[in-house]
């Protein structure tokens, strides 16, 4: 089944089969090259990737194989005016996650004004009541977060998810741009493209905007990596190296003296922020898993006496639980005073018997997900669903209401990729990535554009077939 | 650095030169059997593995020492730890967890053997490709070596690698002359008879060494001669004491950027000075196998300790 209907939103072409004006010089360009040449220079960069090890791991997979995530040539662009509005959404929502962050951890108006109902914080693994009370350095809980963002219409986007645990794939919206500018260095001189190969820096000093209290002189700032076998090992060295940070695994750390410190070839060296690419509950044995071995014990003692700075915070996986999401548009105004600049996709909470009933009746048009779930697993997808599917996931549903929400299958934009046959439109997602400090937000132009490459298919994940693109910010 | 980079940065080099060196003595043991009778040719195969120190792994897996099987199990199999497959997926693994301690020159000169290789190594290896893979290894091995010497700054990591090279190297030198030592005892040799001849050029040429000791010697060879260039001339990368010399100088620059020696200091000068009393005479008078088993043991010794000083684990 396909969902490239009528209504679906092209990015390049409008309804008339003009070309929009933001890709109306990159058309230009394109319509001037050898097809040929532009397949080979494509085949190119595949080999590029192979060769510089820029791979994810994918998990279930025999001997943690390494995949490459397919890169397409044709960028994906964005009007200045289009990201100016955006991206004042964009920080509206951040500054309110981190309000909201803030409040859940200390007095909870929020659920005593009874705009987000209690039931969601009870018993949700992601909630760390060891984060009662206690402000991270800086008041900042979400120093990088990632809003998945998609497109409907000229000026209709909307939030899909919020990911302020550890987002990801910061290391491909760099890459790619990369990759871009050695294939077609021509292109660069003809379009003026808002530049993003400044993150890094901007995220070094970001982090070492939050240093804590305990922190002498220049903050060491080290990234914190599962290991070579996670999904994401390359993006961790990757930033690590570009930050000019240590990269480091649980085994590397220990509590010496009231600091977090590293092991190094000289000796014991204190670490001041840690970027950590581990979830909440591989950061502390003590604190999380007593029976896992995993982690650096005593971690967060330190973190409360103000002796290192976590990012992100302890317990801002909360603010990605799906049921919360559904509470966002009240979430922003409350702490921002302000309507909403970005609006939620349309959400419908099993947890409540309407929206139960509502999903029940409808399911084969909605996308159902766990409320804790991530990067594409555990949903369902309606439309593209076999009746014994949805029957098996009915009951599923049925058993545990709380832990699903749905969604209306979305119209996602379509932005064209290269086939063999020229353009053609597949559906596409946005992931600008955030970062936050005491200083302020910063929000790099564009970030990642995730593609689905299967003609009709809306899921965009890596680890099931998604690519990525070049998202450009056109500068004005 | 990190402690744990180090460790890395050591193992990933000691890895590829075994690697290479077991490519070396596939390339030697393939020559040799071409040239015997099938019996001969099977010994020859089960001094291989003896060499490689496979021979338990081996037995429990196989019943013969066919050539095409040894070299198989050498090169490619999954289920041997040190088959060249295997190494080489450490040395990646390795190079992947000290990524930001190796140069991109480095790191795709690896990526890429490994990419090659175990492409290569997909397939049994048969006898007309044998020599197209026991090239490519050295010649992978060789790429990396290359990368390191022309991108890499002469820093603490670099010397954690050359040290890891030639202690490898030097472990490698040693027990290859180990296994073969009973061939270059003067007292059970006939001076010049055609075996020997041939076992001695089987030990000079599992380590590169044949044409330079011709070089030197003007084609003559003599039990004495070989022992005493493998392992005491200065001039020979793979000596014993070209070994140990490198590795002397590279914890020396070591003890300059730390600003102090440490135990691993002591532990090699102390081994680095027995090897330059030594004369050939005196080495085959203790016994050589005996001065060898005591070198190998040195030798690790002088690679826990530098494993200890300088933090490699926790």
């Amino acid at each position: 089944m396909s969902f490239s209907g009528t209504d679906t939103f092209d990015e390049m072409i409008d309804a008339e089969g003009g070309v929009r004006p933001a890709y109306a010089s990159y058309r230009e360009w394109f319509d001037e090259q050898d097809p040929r040449a532009l397949h080979r220079k494509h085949q190119e960069a595949e080999a590029f990737f192979r060769k510089t090890g820029i791979t994810f791991n994918v998990y279930g997979q025999d001997e943690a194989e390494e995949r490459l995530i397919p890169f397409d040539p044709v960028p994906r662009i964005i009007a200045a005016h289009e990201w100016r509005r955006l991206s004042k959404g964009i920080e509206q929502r951040v500054r309110a996650l981190n309000a909201f962050l803030h409040d859940l951890y200390h007095r909870q108006e929020i659920i005593r004004a009874k705009r987000v109902p209690e039931s969601l914080l009870r018993g949700n693994a992601a909630y760390l009541p060891h984060m009662s009370g206690f402000t991270p350095p800086g008041g900042v809980y979400t120093h990088i977060t990632g809003i998945d963002l998609v497109r409907t219409g000229t000026n209709d986007f909307h939030v899909l998810e919020d990911n302020a645990r550890t987002p990801s794939g910061v290391s491909y919206m760099l890459e790619n741009r990369e990759t871009m500018m050695a294939m077609f260095p021509e292109l660069f001189t003809r379009v003026k493209v808002a530049p993003v190969s400044d993150y890094p820096r901007r995220l070094a000093r970001s982090l070492a905007a939050c240093a804590p209290p305990a922190c002498k002189g220049k903050p060491v700032v080290a990234v914190l990596t599962p290991g070579i076998f996670n999904s994401a090992y390359y993006e961790h060295a990757f930033l690590a190296d570009q930050m000019g940070a240590e990269l480091v695994e649980a085994a590397d750390l220990r509590v010496v003296d009231g600091r977090v410190q590293m092991r190094t070839t000289r000796g014991f060296t204190p670490v001041d922020v840690l970027y950590r690419r581990v979830d909440d509950d591989y950061l502390d044995p003590l604190t999380f898993r007593p029976e896992s071995m995993l982690g650096v014990p005593g971690i967060m003692d330190v973190y409360r006496a103000g002796g290192i700075t976590i990012a992100n915070a302890p317990g801002t996986g909360i603010a990605d639980d799906k049921a919360l999401y559904s509470f966002m548009p009240e979430i922003v105004e409350f702490y921002t005073g302000e309507k909403p600049l970005l609006p939620n996709v349309e959400t419908f909470r099993c947890m409540e018997e309407d929206g139960l009933k509502y999903v029940l009746d409808n399911i084969a048009d909605l996308v159902v997900k766990e409320v804790h779930g991530s990067g594409g697993y555990g949903m369902l997808i309606g439309p593209t669903s076999s009746r014994r599917e949805i029957e098996k996931f009915k009951a599923k549903l049925k058993a545990n209401p709380a832990n699903y929400i749905a969604q209306p299958t979305l119209a996602l934009s379509t932005v064209p990729i290269l086939t063999r046959k020229g353009l053609a439109p597949r559906h596409v997602d946005l992931r600008p990535f955030v970062l936050m400090s005491p200083k302020g937000i910063e929000i790099t132009p564009g970030g990642l554009t995730r593609v689905a490459l299967k003609r009709g298919s809306l899921v965009v994940n890596s680890s099931q077939g998604g690519g990525t693109k070049d998202s450009w910010v056109l500068e004005e | 650095m990190l402690g744990r980079s180090a460790n890395a940065i050591f193992w990933m080099f000691r890895y590829l030169e075994r690697a290479e060196n077991l490519a070396r003595l596939i390339d030697t043991g393939f020559r040799m059997a071409l040239t015997r009778d099938h019996l001969t040719a099977e010994e020859e195969w089960r001094s291989v593995i003896e060499t490689a120190g496979m021979r338990h792994a081996y037995q429990t897996q196989n019943g013969t020492y066919a050539g095409i099987q040894v070299w198989n199990y050498i090169l490619r199999d999954r289920h041997n730890p040190n088959s060249i497959r295997s190494l080489i997926g450490q040395v990646r693994a390795n190079a992947r967890s000290a990524r930001n301690s190796i140069t991109t020159e480095v790191w795709e000169a690896v990526n890429e053997s490994y990419l090659h290789l175990t492409d290569l190594l997909n397939r049994p290896v048969t006898q007309s490709g044998l020599a197209d893979a026991i090239n490519a290894v050295k010649r992978e091995s060789t790429q990396v070596r290359g990368a390191m010497d022309g991108s890499m700054l002469r820093n603490d990591i670099y010397n954690f690698a050359r040290i890891g090279a030639f202690l490898e190297r030097a472990d490698n030198t040693s027990r290859i002359l180990d296994v073969k030592y009973y061939v270059l005892l003067p007292s059970l040799s006939y001076v010049g008879s055609s075996l020997d001849n041939v076992q001695w050029e089987t030990i000079l040429r599992s380590l590169g060494a044949e044409r330079a000791y011709r070089w030197l010697n003007a084609g003559q060879l003599d039990a004495r001669g070989i022992a005493d260039f493998l392992i005491l001339d200065g001039r020979f990368p793979r000596s014993l004491r070209f070994c140990y010399a490198q590795m002397r100088a590279n914890l020396h620059e070591l003890a300059l950027q730390y600003g102090g020696e440490l135990r691993s200091h002591e532990v090699m000068r102390n081994a680095d000075l027995k090897l330059q009393d030594r004369d050939i005479d005196l080495v085959i008078d203790m016994g050589l196998h005996e001065f060898l088993s005591d070198f190998i043991s040195t030798n690790n010794e002088i690679a826990h300790a530098i494993q200890t000083d300088y933090r490699f684990t926790d």
